[in-house]
């Protein structure tokens, strides 16, 4: 195996062309398996009884009539459960807690929100399910509930957690609050930086919890034999961890959970986590039927992801020529239910983009009565950075300075010291400003009356956990069997495309399988833009495995030493200036006589992923705002943004334009609307509204490419920065065109009118 | 319960089933018939997951019954490709890069269908317009739009 897999700057048959994604002709044909899609026979239905109530205690649940309706063949509670001790675990960008995932899955003391899980039922069909569900009766004792994040932040404000103390606090509180954390990052003396500046801006900004919004609604399919062996199918980001997870709430080996990742309809952080998993292995271990589990839309909003709500104080100051002299923010995020939102990465997010000296932010992570959040695209980032860039815009606008002039003033670059820890390696940011500065959009004539935003976000990208096998088939052809899950973006696609290049075969040599765990090593969940990064990574590790071994073995079969024999377009042969002469032997001759001449040939890669690239983006957006109906209308949007290398263009820019479009959406539709009694009131794609064809205008992309140091071919990963900027960019181009600043979110028609008439109301 | 017997033909074949009175047309398509390809994303018309013609029109198959397909012509994704060909949209989606998690895509194609048998020219704010009954989450929806765009030019022979 190659030593370093350091980038390369070398020319490239395949990586960075366009061929057809090998998933693709099953997903528009109806023939790709989505969970849902996946029947056993004998199977039951299960269903899931949720809390009507934001917040309750539990006296009892009586399941016998349930029990008794033909059909029924089984019921679990909180009593099928064990109860689980605190204790910590990664998955995706957020730690989850195993007492509270244990709690979240199936309500234990109480119901601590409008749809959490109370029982569930499996029948020999939906109807009977259904059924069954209005005989279990739950005795409850309403207690009071708390929805907004400032006020559960209150002294006084109704408790979720009888025993949550704030954490991070010195010395710890005598009361028990609804802040499980205080966060805090410093660098510098924020005070002086205030100090010396000319201008200072404070704002608070307010967003609201919006949905992942994938859509295939969670679903799987569970069996458990006598012998404690289970099978399981399901919707998921990450196989493996949802197999750990699965594990451990239930008490078993991960051994003896077979789980096999299916395709998977949109997760976008959604996925990361298990609902009904456990409960359908559950139910399929007291009947040892199949017990297939999904979730309706309505459950899919009452009681999976969404993203925090937030309350943000952003407070910055800078000199008259526009440099930063310092940068503030009070971050309070929901978490809903559990403690454990993305406050933590939206404090990191906030000012990473800019070369600080004096730095202070403050998160809190805020428990309340609604469903525990998720991760989403970029978790908490583009909530701070909403106020971040709006901040900033205001700053360059007072000051006379071209947004994107301020933002060169004071843009990261490598050797950056970030406030949260590390200097940022090589990035691209200067480069993305600059190409966005030269744009033709930037500079396109823009009609009296509307408006053009600008703003930029930053995303770590991570690496993790990977493992991956290629085997060489006994014609030649190669299968590579990858653990971290193709999550729609076209990861099979850019794998099979950097083997293909590896070995010098043509792509449709490499059939890219999205392997269940029991076929490799651990893979972290597909998050933090790691697939194609950490995944491709793990892919090019076994590849150049297996090339080592196949040299060994031609070298062998040709009698010649190994330093002679080189891998060279697809076939070994003699390496140049060795003085040894062989005739070449292509990778399918080497595979035909591999069994004899000492067995098959695999590569293997089990290795932690380093070296992760940050990502850069820069968003440029037209608007008109109706002045008589608030309607805010996208006219013209760029998504510029740094990827290190693009390995499969088309599908980066899908990527760039899906999270813009989504962050569009967060901008101007999506929010969870609950009720004065804590019941979530727009469970619905109709009340609930997400960009739809005709909301949305062509989204313009500029790829670019500056390499990531740390990765054979240069990849950062690219899914995540493009729904950090659109928020900002929409709030900066409806002040462009109004001279109203928003900083609510959604920007919403009723939102904007309101805006509209208060400023002219001042005005007067 | 007492179950209905019905019959229909889907994409062509004539088939037969029985349902309950509650079941939707989509769940007999899936459960019943076990034709998987169309898919459920909300239950309720908004999301068009779950797109199928019936007598040439285009409706979401979770609005109407499955009793109520007595005698119908169906059309869902499994009959979309003619033998050993994809449709000229199907091919077009995969060229531009038109699909991503591919859940919505079966009901988008089937949408797009019905737009080009009755407008073979759209222009883009048309597409744009009919297509606004099926969500995408992944896509921002461009390259739908440029795919049923350049399917159309060649379905038309331009």
């Amino acid at each position: 195996m190659s030593a370093s897999t350091k980038y390369e700057d070398k020319p490239l048959r395949i990586v960075g062309t366009r061929p057809l994604r090998p998933d693709g002709v099953d997903k528009v044909t109806g023939r790709a398996r989505y969970a849902a899609d996946y029947n056993l026979p004998g199977q039951l239905i299960g269903k899931v009884l949720r809390s009507p109530h934001a917040h309750a205690r539990i006296r009892s649940i009586d399941v016998s009539a349930a029990l008794a309706l033909p059909g029924v063949k089984a019921v679990v509670t909180r009593d099928d459960f064990p109860d689980m001790p605190v204790e910590y675990a990664a998955a995706g960008e957020l730690t989850i807690n195993y007492r509270d995932v244990t709690r979240n899955m199936m309500a234990r003391e109480k119901v601590l929100y409008d749809g959490h899980p109370v029982a569930a039922v499996a029948a020999t069909s939906e109807s009977a399910a259904r059924a069954a569900l209005k005989l279990i009766k739950v005795d409850y004792e309403v207690l009071p509930h708390v929805i907004d994040v400032r006020e559960a932040m209150q002294p006084g404000a109704p408790l979720l957690h009888e025993e949550q103390y704030t954490a991070g606090v010195s010395p710890r509180p005598g009361q028990p609050s609804n802040i499980a954390k205080r966060i805090e990052f410093k660098l510098g003396d924020i005070e002086a930086g205030f100090r010396a500046a000319d201008l200072v801006i404070e704002r608070e900004f307010n967003t609201k919890p919006v949905h992942q919004g994938y859509i295939e609604p969670q679903a799987c399919l569970a069996s458990c034999t006598e012998d404690g062996q289970v099978e399981l199918w399901t919707s998921t980001q990450g196989a493996f961890t949802y197999r750990e997870q699965c594990a451990r709430v239930l008490q078993m080996d991960v051994s003896r959970i077979r789980v096999t990742p299916t395709e998977i309809g949109g997760g976008f952080g959604g996925k990361n986590n298990i609902y009904s998993e456990p409960l359908a292995i559950a139910l399929s271990r007291k009947t040892h039927r199949p017990v297939k589990m999904v979730m309706t839309r309505e459950e899919v909003f009452r009681a999976t992801g969404p993203t925090s709500g937030a309350n943000i104080r952003i407070k910055m100051g800078c000199t008259r020529n526009g440099r930063i002299t310092a940068a503030q923010a009070v971050l309070n995020f929901q978490s809903g239910a559990f403690p454990g939102s993305s406050v933590p990465m939206a404090a990191m997010c906030t000012f990473t983009r800019y070369d600080l000296e004096n730095v202070h932010v403050v998160g809190h992570d805020v428990t309340v009565n609604r469903p525990k959040v998720a991760a989403y695209r970029a978790p908490g980032a583009p909530i701070s950075v909403f106020g971040a860039e709006s901040v900033i815009d205001e700053m360059a606008k007072k000051l006379g300075i071209d947004p994107i002039d301020f933002r060169l003033k004071n843009a990261a670059t490598q050797g950056t010291q970030t406030y949260y820890g590390p200097k940022l390696g090589v990035i691209g940011y200067i480069e993305t400003l600059e190409r966005a500065k030269a744009h033709p959009h930037y500079s396109a004539p823009l009609a009296p009356g509307r408006g053009r935003g600008v703003s930029s976000g930053f995303w770590f990208n991570i690496g993790n956990e990977t493992c991956s096998t290629l085997n060489i088939g006994e014609d030649g052809s190669v299968t590579l069997l990858m653990g971290t899950v193709d999550v729609a973006g076209g990861s099979r696609a850019a794998m099979a495309m950097m083997v293909a290049e590896e070995l010098g075969i043509p792509m449709d040599k490499v059939k890219p399988v999205v392997a269940d765990p029991s076929a490799l090593g651990f893979n972290f969940v597909t998050a933090g833009s790691r697939g194609t990064f950490a995944g491709g990574m793990a892919a090019v590790v076994a590849a150049r495995d297996a090339v080592e071994k196949l040299r060994r073995r031609a070298a062998k079969i040709r009698e010649v030493p190994l330093e002679a024999v080189a891998w060279k377009d697809g076939r070994a042969q003699p390496a140049e200036g060795c003085g040894v002469q062989f005739a070449p032997m292509t990778l399918a001759e080497i595979a035909k006589v591999a069994g004899k001449t000492g067995g098959s040939i695999a590569g293997h890669a089990e290795i932690n992923v380093q070296g992760a690239g940050p990502g850069f983006g820069v968003h440029i957006v037209d608007v008109d705002v109706d002045r008589e109906t608030g309607l805010v209308k996208i006219l013209r949007y760029t998504v510029l943004q740094d990827v290190g290398k693009a390995v499969h263009p088309a599908y980066v820019e899908g990527q760039l334009q899906g999270g813009a479009v989504q962050g569009i959406g967060w901008a101007l539709n999506e929010e969870y609307v609950y009720g004065a009694d804590g019941v979530l009131q727009n469970p619905g794609f109709l009340d609930y509204r997400v960009p739809v064809a005709s909301d949305v205008p062509s989204i313009d992309t500029v790829i670019v490419e500056v390499p990531n140091p740390n990765h054979p071919y240069g990849v950062r990963g690219c899914g995540e920065v493009p729904i950090i900027p659109p928020m900002s960019a929409i709030a900066n181009a409806i002040e462009s065109a109004t001279g109203v600043r928003l900083c609510d979110q959604p920007m919403s028609p009723p939102r904007v009118l309101q805006a509209i008439g208060k400023a002219a109301g001042a005005g007067n | 319960m007492a179950r209905h017997h019905v019959t229909a033909t889907v994409n062509g074949e004539a088939v037969e089933f029985l349902c309950e009175t509650q079941q939707t047309l989509l769940e007999v398509l899936r459960d019943e018939l076990r034709l998987t390809g169309t898919k459920e994303g909300c239950g309720t018309g908004d999301c068009g997951a779950c797109s199928v013609t019936v007598d040439g029109r285009l409706l979401c198959s979770c609005l109407m019954l499955g009793v109520e397909a007595q005698g119908k012509a169906i059309r869902t994704i499994e009959g979309m490709a003619g033998g050993e060909k994809l449709h000229p949209l199907q091919r077009k989606f995969l060229e531009h890069a038109a699909l991503q998690c591919g859940v919505c895509t079966p009901g988008i194609l089937i949408a797009a269908r019905s737009l080009l048998e009755s407008n073979p020219d759209p222009s883009e704010a048309e597409v744009r317009y009919w297509l606004a009954g099926n969500l995408c989450r992944c896509t921002g929806y461009q390259k739908i739009v440029e795919a049923v765009l350049d399917a159309a030019r060649e379905m038309r022979g331009a």
